[in-house]
């Protein structure tokens, strides 16, 4: 199977490592795996900010970047969010219908498209707080959400399972916003760091020695405000672990 | 009209570690009781879908509905009165006190009078107007604007409300027991409501086929407004209609598990008409209202039934308080409502969500309050409300984004010159976060960097 990988402008340049362990997991399951050269970004940073003229340029050359792939995975929920839900700046295409359609999310990837049933190579003896973002929980519904009536479920939750060792820690509240938000981290930056401060303490309180997720940006965001606060919690991406990290 | 400083008035909220620590818990607590309630009925989304699709019809059949209530009423015995905004509105509940001489005036909760700044006109005209929900009350003693819209005082902690009380009903300011609070307001509340020339409520729902109108409280405060004085008078936002009888057991279900999670308020109280040698007054307005009706991306937002769900799971707006937000409709449902009267003065209140999408899960009704917040963002960009840093930026991040030559040059310049995302974003000795935050370690490559030199090994 051909995949084309999205790693995102800020993965690109802060997590390599989320990039790396996406690619190398995606080949594991035998994918073929294509790294198209030009790609920057989605365009969500403007598109968020209220400047989605400013992202026009940037949506057409996504577009452009990822047009002849069935399948475009990306480990960033509130990026493939965006590209899914939004890339409303760029001019309205067949083309840019087919890349909407065919961009997923990671895990979503991992286990509707793939079906993966097992990662035999991954094991990670830790307790582990599962931070579901915003955008893969309510935008991409990648599990199901305590404000909704109906059945329980969690893609990401079903795929860590199959990791050897793993526990899991129930924090008290599972799926409230970490407070990154885009911009708003720094725009609302009061409310943001105040968010993110509950946010990892509500982990510490359950005993979390790491937190994960699919999305790095919430995670850089939580791991800024844990280490300020000296909590020795540790952060990584779902990625990491499913490719068989051990720490 | 100056614009609301968000960020400023949540810092001062934060820096008072007690204050913003309830004020989180207690909502957070509504929140939870709301779950609670709504996965105590298996066809809660299914109402939701119902509860929306009523008020959709209404909306898009609203002059229709609008004459069948006037209609209705009229034959009840009701008077019916039209204002198209707040200052009609507030002339019209002027004259029919003036011409009944009418020199006081008790009221339960609106939010539509809070809107018109009627306590203030009718104040400035003599008339005492006195506030009978608990909260309200100690809101109004206190003149301050409501933080939220069914509980009104809930960023004051019990010693607040003591002091308020203390102040202006002269009660022990060392005393903070709810239970004697609660009786000191009850017993200076009650001559006033027993000697009021008049009374006034709000309208949760007014039903077009009956020419009635539905009040929700818990403290039974809307009852003793309403018929303890020969005069009644309800102030009804034309957004309020719903068709039959039959549908207010929809909104009913839902209004006080979404607001309280209990499953019904204290008080579910009809009015239809004046009772014997009484009178009845409705003024229907508008205020705004038509307007947003014809906004494509926004009218969705009249369909609140003002529950204030999207308050409490909000996570910004627990940690902010409502007078944060500077108007009349606090939270995710204000910084969408707001902006319709003052896109200048609220252009803030759009940027204060993570746009997490809680509020839109929560809302009884689907209103697509975060997809609303996003399409305020536009406007507000697009009319040049942005602040000018945010805007310089984001034209230089979407040029520089939108050209890999430029952005592979930018990502490898850690503290370089170029403003682009997202290298600047977090390493920028201007920026706001390593106020609180510590700024994240700078890697050696970049992915793309990686992923050439593997092929290259290959």
């Amino acid at each position: 199977m051909k995949v084309a990988l999205f790693v995102p402008c800020f993965i690109d340049s802060f997590f390599p490592e989320v990039g790396i362990a996406t690619l190398e997991l995606l080949e594991r399951l035998g994918c073929e795996v294509d790294y198209p050269l030009e790609q920057t970004c989605c365009g969500q940073p403007m598109g968020n900010s209220g400047c989605e003229k400013d992202a026009a340029a940037t949506e057409a050359l996504f577009v452009q970047n990822f047009l002849d792939y069935d399948y475009i995975v990306s480990p960033s929920g509130s990026c493939v969010h965006h590209v899914r839900n939004h890339l409303t700046a760029a001019p309205p295409s067949s083309g840019r219908a087919s890349v909407r359609a065919h961009t997923y999310e990671l895990v979503e990837f991992l286990h509707d498209v793939l079906k993966v049933d097992s990662f035999p190579w991954a094991s990670f003896p830790h307790k582990v707080g599962l931070h579901n973002s915003c955008g893969t929980l309510r935008a991409l519904k990648t599990a199901s959400m305590s404000e909704i009536v109906g059945p329980n479920f969690s893609k990401p939750l079903s795929l860590l399972n199959k990791v050897r060792g793993i526990e899991f820690v129930t924090p008290d509240r599972p799926d409230e916003c970490c407070g990154f938000g885009g911009t708003f981290c720094v725009s609302e930056e009061p409310v943001s760091a105040r968010m993110g401060f509950d946010k990892v303490r509500d982990h510490k309180r359950a005993g979390a020695e790491y937190i994960v997720s699919a999305d790095s940006s919430c995670l850089m965001h939580q791991q800024g405000c844990a280490d300020r606060l000296k909590l020795g919690l540790k952060f990584i991406h779902i990625a990491q672990i499913l490719n068989g990290a051990t720490s | 009209m100056k614009r609301v400083d968000h960020v400023k008035a949540s810092r001062n909220f934060i820096a008072d570690e007690k204050h913003i620590e309830f004020h989180d818990k207690r909502l957070w607590g509504l929140r939870t009781s709301r779950d609670a309630a709504a996965h105590g009925i298996p066809e809660w989304e299914a109402l939701r879908t119902l509860a929306s699709g009523i008020k959709e019809h209404t909306l898009t059949h609203l002059a229709d509905y609008l004459e069948e209530f006037e209609r209705n009423a009229i034959n009840n015995g009701v008077v019916v009165h039209w204002a198209a905004d707040a200052e009609e509105h507030n002339r019209i509940v002027h004259e029919i006190l003036s011409k009944r001489g009418a020199k006081s005036l008790v009221k339960s909760k609106s939010m539509l009078t809070e809107e018109c700044g009627m306590r203030e006109y009718l104040e400035a005209r003599g008339i005492l107007v006195v506030e009978t929900d608990l909260g309200e009350r100690i809101q109004q003693l206190d003149d301050e604007k409501p933080s939220h819209i069914v509980v009104p005082a809930v960023h004051k902690l019990a010693v607040d409300v003591a002091d308020v009380f203390a102040r202006k009903l002269g009660t022990d300011p060392n005393n903070s027991d709810v239970y004697y609070l609660a009786d000191a307001q009850r017993q200076t509340t009650r001559p006033l409501i027993l000697n009021a020339d008049a009374g006034m409520t709000g309208c949760n729902f007014a039903i077009a086929e009956t020419g009635g109108i539905t009040v929700c409280t818990n403290e039974g405060n809307a009852d003793l407004s309403a018929n303890v004085p020969p005069l009644h008078i309800a102030s009804i936002g034309i957004e309020k209609l719903i068709p039959k009888l039959e549908h207010l057991g929809v909104f009913v279900r839902m209004l006080s598990r979404s607001a309280l999670g209990s499953p019904i308020t204290q008080y579910t109280s009809h009015f239809r008409g004046p009772r014997v040698g009484g009178e009845m007054h409705y003024v229907l307005v508008d205020n705004g209202r038509s307007e947003r009706l014809a906004m494509d991306d926004f009218w969705y937002s009249l369909k609140c039934i003002r529950c204030g769900a999207c308050m409490n799971t909000c996570p910004v707006y627990r940690r902010s308080g409502g007078l944060s937000y500077g108007g009349v409709y606090s939270g995710p449902i204000g910084a969408i409502i707001n902006p319709t009267y003052d896109l200048k003065k609220y252009s803030a209140l759009p940027f204060a969500s993570t746009m997490n999408g809680s509020c839109t899960n929560v809302c009884p009704v689907r209103i697509n309050i975060h997809e609303q917040i996003y399409k305020w963002r536009q406007i507000i960009a697009e009319r040049h409300e942005l602040p000018f840093v945010k805007k310089e930026a984001m034209k230089a991040a979407g040029k520089v984004l939108a050209n890999p030559k430029l952005y592979r040059a930018a990502m490898k310049t850690a503290n370089g010159a170029l403003a682009t995302l997202p290298r600047a974003f977090i390493y920028n000795p201007f920026n706001a976060w390593g106020k609180q935050r510590e700024v994240p370690a700078s890697p050696k490559y970049t992915f793309r960097d990686w992923y050439l030199k593997r092929n290259k090994a290959k």
